[in-house]
């Protein structure tokens, strides 16, 4: 490819003005000031803040109570991202089937993309009313008293169940997508290979899927830890209680209830921490590996 | 015995397309046939069939003397070279040629022995542990050769597998699939649009026209003798010549009142000449010959021109001078084809 070249450094900087603020304004600043306020106490009457070092990160550690929480999220983090892509890839696999070819039935799921994700939500939400909700229904004739919110395990399932509804759609038009490039002549010459249907998915059809399984992992990986905000917040109600909780989540009872926005600042740099470790492997892998052109 | 017999084989799409009328024919243990025709006529449908990856919707199919309609792809005990090579991208050269093999419950040890040996006689040896994205697009070719020879199938199904190539490679790789299918005997079917192709390796040819057979016969016979006006201006480069006559006072004649050839007197009405290229003969006869173009080919020369106001190419050889403008040219009888004009059928 023929690359352009400017003749002045403004230009390119000009142009990258726009995009380079609202980074700057958005990401980076907080981010500066997070790092910054996670060296301090503040006073939860807002009456200035003492400098104490490591002191926030250190308390962490001890925590009893947050290890118990990265370890929720941490099994939250697999269970929603095993299903999430499970569920996806069975449905994707069985609905290109049916789709091969035909354009028309493909618009139609894409659109679940677009819908999907708010209402798959919200739907997911009303699955466990108290009152009426179907599941909480189903669990009463089998004789549990499902109390979201109040039960942990309850609360727990109800989390991840609903953080997998939620996913589910997105994962299925990536596998969808991944599965239609596979080339016909391939699969035609597998079949011609192999009469199991079932050799030719993992021997061909799955590792060929492999690099949208991969990126999608890490999305997924991603979604769990940080996305799922909104569906625990409102399953639990704002109500912490004796409810389970991710790290995210706690970072937000502990500096916006709890006052404590030091060691809440602390806990976004662990997080912060987190992410950029995910973009790098997620680049150094994909980018390397697993790519078959 | 035959070896792959069709039997009145027809092919409808689910959109009502009858993309093959019913055919019928069979191949002989060992026969190279090639399926020719232009670019939509049903060449790969009907391949397609026979490999199992598209349902006949109706006729019998056998291939070694087994009914195999309904059989799987797999169980056919066939092997199947694709236009676009239809490699593994994920395996490496030793895993594409094998996997046929390791799903037949072959012993790995033979896997191993086979793959290295089919992989000496196709020069791949040094590449058997490169992935098809680090080859070259001749050498996916023999990968894709490979993977159909070490299986030692009862068929061969090439569905135009030298077209993503150059025209060198092209002209090398025919040779040796020709080469490599004498060798080991086995019955095979190849899908071309390219009549060069077709002429110099087929045992026998298959001619489509729009989902039906044309004709059916060696190379030879379908030069020499074409079936049809669409057979006749098919095959051969440059084509046959057809030139519209009459039937007219004991003779054929041209639009010009040349007479060709003598006929019964009782016969009148439109008629359609055929004469190759190379037949004609420049300088003899009386019929005029208006050449335009000259074209140098080297070993020969072809003349481009009209008799009787009809385009005609004659073929001559590399040192008979020839120039744009009037000629004279022979039209020998021998030579010469009658097709009937309608139906484009020959008399
Ligand atoms: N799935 C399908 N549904 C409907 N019609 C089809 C389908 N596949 C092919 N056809 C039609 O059937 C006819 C024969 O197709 P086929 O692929 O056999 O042609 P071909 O002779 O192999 O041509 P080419 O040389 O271009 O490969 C074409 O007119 C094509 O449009
Ligand atoms: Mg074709």
């Amino acid at each position: 490819m023929k690359r352009a070249g400017f003749t002045t450094h403004w230009l390119p900087i000009l142009l990258l003005m726009p995009q380079l603020s609202i980074i700057i304004v958005f990401f980076y600043w907080p981010a500066a000031e997070a790092v910054q306020s996670s060296f301090y106490l503040e006073d939860p009457f807002g009456f200035g803040s003492t400098f104490v070092g490591l002191e926030n990160y250190t308390d962490l550690a001890g925590n009893a109570e947050y290890r118990r929480i990265a370890w929720f999220t941490v099994i939250f983090t697999a269970l929603v991202t095993f299903f999430s892509l499970a569920l996806a890839l069975l449905l994707a696999v069985k609905a290109d089937k049916v789709i091969r070819g035909a354009r028309s039935y493909r618009t139609l799921i894409m659109w679940v993309y677009a819908v999907a994700p708010p209402v798959a939500g919200f739907v997911g939400v009303m699955l466990f009313n108290q009152s009426w909700g179907p599941l909480t229904r189903a669990f009463q004739s089998l004789g549990h008293d499902f109390v979201l919110g109040v039960n942990y395990s309850d609360t727990a399932f109800a989390m991840v169940l609903v953080s997998v509804w939620k996913q589910v759609p997105v994962n299925f038009i990536f596998f969808l997508s991944g599965l239609q490039s596979i080339p016909k002549s391939v699969r035609e010459a597998a079949l011609i290979d192999n009469r199991s249907a079932s050799g030719r998915f993992w021997d061909v059809t799955f590792p060929l899927l492999a690099p949208t399984g991969f990126f999608l992992l890490i999305i997924n990986i991603t979604y769990a830890l940080f996305d799922t905000f909104g569906v625990i917040d409102t399953l639990v109600k704002g109500e912490p209680g004796n409810n389970p909780m991710t790290l995210v989540y706690k970072v937000y009872v502990d500096g916006f209830r709890g006052n404590d926005l030091g060691g809440s600042s602390a806990q976004s740099v662990i997080l912060m921490v987190l992410v950029l470790a995910l973009t790098v492997f997620q680049f150094r892998l994909v980018e390397r590996r697993i790519h078959y052109t | 015995m035959a070896q792959v017999s069709l039997n009145s084989i027809r092919k409808v799409y689910p959109n009502g397309f009858e993309a093959v009328t019913p055919s019928s024919f069979d191949i002989k243990d060992g026969e190279f046939v090639v399926l020719v025709g232009p670019s939509g006529c049903g060449k790969s449908t009907l391949l397609r069939m026979i490999a199992g990856l598209e349902d006949i919707t109706s006729g019998d199919l056998h291939i070694a003397g087994r009914q195999v309609n309904h059989v799987d792809p797999a169980d056919r005990d066939i092997a199947m070279v694709f236009q676009n090579y239809a490699l593994y991208p994920h395996m490496t050269v030793r895993r594409n040629i094998g996997y046929g093999l390791k799903n037949r419950k072959t012993p790995k040890a033979e896997i191993d022995r086979k793959v290295e040996e089919a992989a000496a006689l196709l020069n791949l040896s040094d590449y058997l542990d490169r992935k098809p994205s680090q080859l070259s697009g001749g050498q996916r070719q023999r990968v894709a050769m490979g993977r159909a020879i070490v299986r030692d199938p009862a068929l061969f199904l090439f569905d135009e597998p030298l077209s993503n190539l150059d025209a060198k490679l092209r002209n090398q790789m025919r040779i040796e699939i020709k080469a490599l299918q004498k060798r080991l005997g086995v019955t095979s079917i190849y899908v071309t649009h390219d009549q060069v192709e077709a002429m110099t390796m087929a045992d026998r040819i298959v001619v489509l026209n729009a989902g039906r057979i044309e004709q059916i016969g060696t190379p030879s016979e379908i030069y020499h003798s074409p079936a049809s006006t669409f057979v006749a201006s098919f095959m051969g480069a440059p084509p046959m010549n057809l030139v519209q006559a009459q039937f007219q006072d004991g003779a054929v004649r041209l639009p010009c009142g040349t007479a060709v050839l003598d006929a019964p007197t009782s016969r009148r009405g439109p008629i359609t000449l055929g004469i190759r290229p190379e037949d004609v003969r420049l300088g003899q006869g009386q019929t005029a010959f208006d050449v335009h173009l000259v074209e140098e080919l080297g070993a020969h020369r072809l003349l481009h021109g009209q008799i009787a106001g009809q385009p005609f190419t004659a073929h001559v050889v590399k040192d008979t001078i020839a120039s744009p403008g009037a000629h004279v040219v022979d039209l020998p009888r021998a030579a010469l084809a009658l097709f009937d004009t309608q139906t484009g059928a020959r008399l």
